[in-house]
């Protein structure tokens, strides 16, 4: 079987892997979505407020899906010693990480695609000005927290760390990247470190794609993609399979 | 045709601890070769160099003609790795899992018949987590032998196992050897050397201390015991020519007129002449 064909079982397997996980499946769909649900009916009643909040929401959702999951799902599967039998084995590396880290971006496209899709049926957003910016950006943003999240679970200590590891990042990071409210609103401190970070910026690009208007769509791309090629090569630099 | 496995002056440092110190042995086509000795002597270390693992400090190393601190995909084909603790992908069954790493080989043996030769075909439905741990060890052999290997790295396979999977597992080498298949098996346990393996080497401290097939290991000590009562006491002798010293003590009982009470002539199990050398290495 040629590397490409491995690649695609790998992920067809993965996508069984991941349907028989169901706080994988609570954590990457549910959870967002109910966010979404709940914020945008108890507080954003106004456009304005959901043109903010739908593009958030869907970078939250790529950071979930990639980031999270992969740093949590790599340092478990090392842990277990699962990289280390597939080490063994002749599936090329390639193929076993594509396999594994395309079933997380398919995540992150079926995950954007449902929060646009709730933002324009149940609250009456518009549908994306620019698909296919969206579809780039949505690609750019997985490249880019995929990476991050291998390069992260190398930090991770063991299995039992996982959780605490990754929530540590997720959790002050979209607080801090305008997921549920504008970026623009916070104190000076904490903007200048969201800027420096990829998820507002990624969140920046989307809302370009979503709502349309504000012309940011290049810088954002820029930073997303430095650290995207960060992640990258610390991805690939510190790869442990035990 | 080259040996299945040559090793060659092998050393692996981690910082300042040698672990392995100087290794040399071959492991023939179709051979049980079996490494036995302590925890920390380096078996694992070795067998992990040879599995493509670790790369080695120092040393040559073959297997099956290839280097294997060189990646490769053919060569990964032809070999099957248990190792001493490996996990399963979390929720798949033991027919799913099989059936997966199948998929990475191009002549892959036929799973459930795999899972069969294993013993598990009851379990083939059970999801990996609800395996005991004996059954777990299986699953590691099944998912090694799936790829129809040429040669079969074996990590203390039977830890944890109870007699009769022991036995099962056994049985699993034996087939394995009558398929002409090269093995080099780890063990604390000495029993299951002495029956699978037809050759062994004793390593204590990152060195070969005794090397030979399990019966005639220990060759340069006493390899048989002479024991008797004599005046309520035991009196044992050592040699390594029984015939001669037999002669001599009945020869001399009869003369004195006595019986020789409770005659023995036992040879030393391979556990003794295990701890012989063991502890004669400690000494050094």
């Amino acid at each position: 079987m040629s590397a490409l064909a491995l690649a695609w079982e790998q992920f067809r397997f993965e996508r069984k892997l991941f349907w028989r996980n169901p706080s994988a499946a609570f954590f990457n769909f549910l959870l967002p979505l109910l966010l979404l649900v709940l914020i945008a009916t108890a507080f954003a009643s106004d456009d304005e407020e959901l043109e903010v909040l739908i593009p958030g929401v869907a970078g939250m959702g790529v950071l979930a899906t990639t980031f999270t999951a992969l740093a949590f799902n790599l340092t478990l599967l090392r842990d277990e010693g699962v990289l280390k039998r597939v080490r063994g084995t002749p599936m090329p590396a390639g193929a076993y990480l594509a396999g594994f880290i395309g079933s997380a971006a398919l995540n992150a496209f079926v995950q954007v695609a449902l929060v646009v899709a709730i933002g324009n049926l149940a609250y009456g957003v518009e549908w994306p000005r620019e698909p296919l910016l969206l579809v780039l950006f949505t690609g750019l943003g997985v490249v880019c927290f995929a990476a991050l999240g291998v390069a992260f679970s190398h930090a991770i200590p063991n299995e039992d760390a996982a959780p605490a590891y990754t929530n540590a990042v997720f959790l002050p990071v979209i607080f801090i990247s305008g997921v549920f409210y504008s970026a623009d609103d916070l104190p000076r401190a904490l903007e200048v470190v969201a800027e420096a970070l990829p998820l507002k910026h990624l969140i920046d690009g989307l809302s370009e794609a979503i709502v349309g208007g504000s012309g940011s769509a290049v810088g954002a791309a820029a930073v997303v993609g430095a650290w995207a090629i960060a992640g990258l090569f610390l991805a690939v630099r510190y790869f442990r399979w035990e | 045709m080259t040996p299945a496995i040559e090793v060659s002056e092998l050393r692996k440092s981690y910082g300042s601890l040698e672990a392995v110190r100087g290794l040399s042995f071959e492991v023939g086509r179709g051979e049980v070769f079996g490494l036995l000795g302590p925890n920390g002597a380096g078996k694992t270390t070795t067998v992990e160099i040879l599995e493509g693992y670790r790369e080695r400090s120092a040393g040559q190393v073959w297997v099956l003609g290839h280097d294997p601190a060189v990646r490769d995909r053919q060569q990964q084909e032809r070999v099957g790795i248990v190792l001493q603790s490996c996990g399963f992908y979390p929720r798949v069954t033991v027919r799913e899992a099989v059936e997966h790493f199948a998929k990475a080989y191009p002549r892959p043996r036929d799973p459930a018949e795999t899972i069969a030769l294993v013993g598990l075909e009851e379990k083939a439905d059970t999801r990996t987590k609800e395996l005991s741990g004996g059954q777990r060890r299986r699953l590691d052999l099944a998912l090694a032998l799936i790829g129809d290997p040429e040669l079969v790295f074996l990590d203390e396979p039977t830890t944890g196992f109870d007699p009769a999977a022991r036995r099962t597992a056994w049985g699993v080498v034996r087939r394995l050897k009558e398929l002409g298949k090269t093995v080099l098996l780890t063990t604390h346990y000495l029993d299951e050397a002495q029956a699978l393996a037809d050759r062994v080497a004793i390593v204590k401290n990152g060195r070969i201390v005794a090397e030979g097939p399990p019966d005639r290991l220990g060759q340069g000590s006493a390899r048989y015991r002479v024991s008797y009562v004599s005046d309520g006491r035991r009196v044992e002798h050592q040699t390594d020519d029984p015939t001669e010293l037999l002669h001599r003590l009945t020869r001399d009982a009869l003369a004195r007129g006595e019986r020789l009470e409770g005659l023995e002539v036992t040879r030393p199990t391979l556990e003794e002449i295990y701890l012989e050398l063991t502890a004669e290495a400690e000494a050094i």
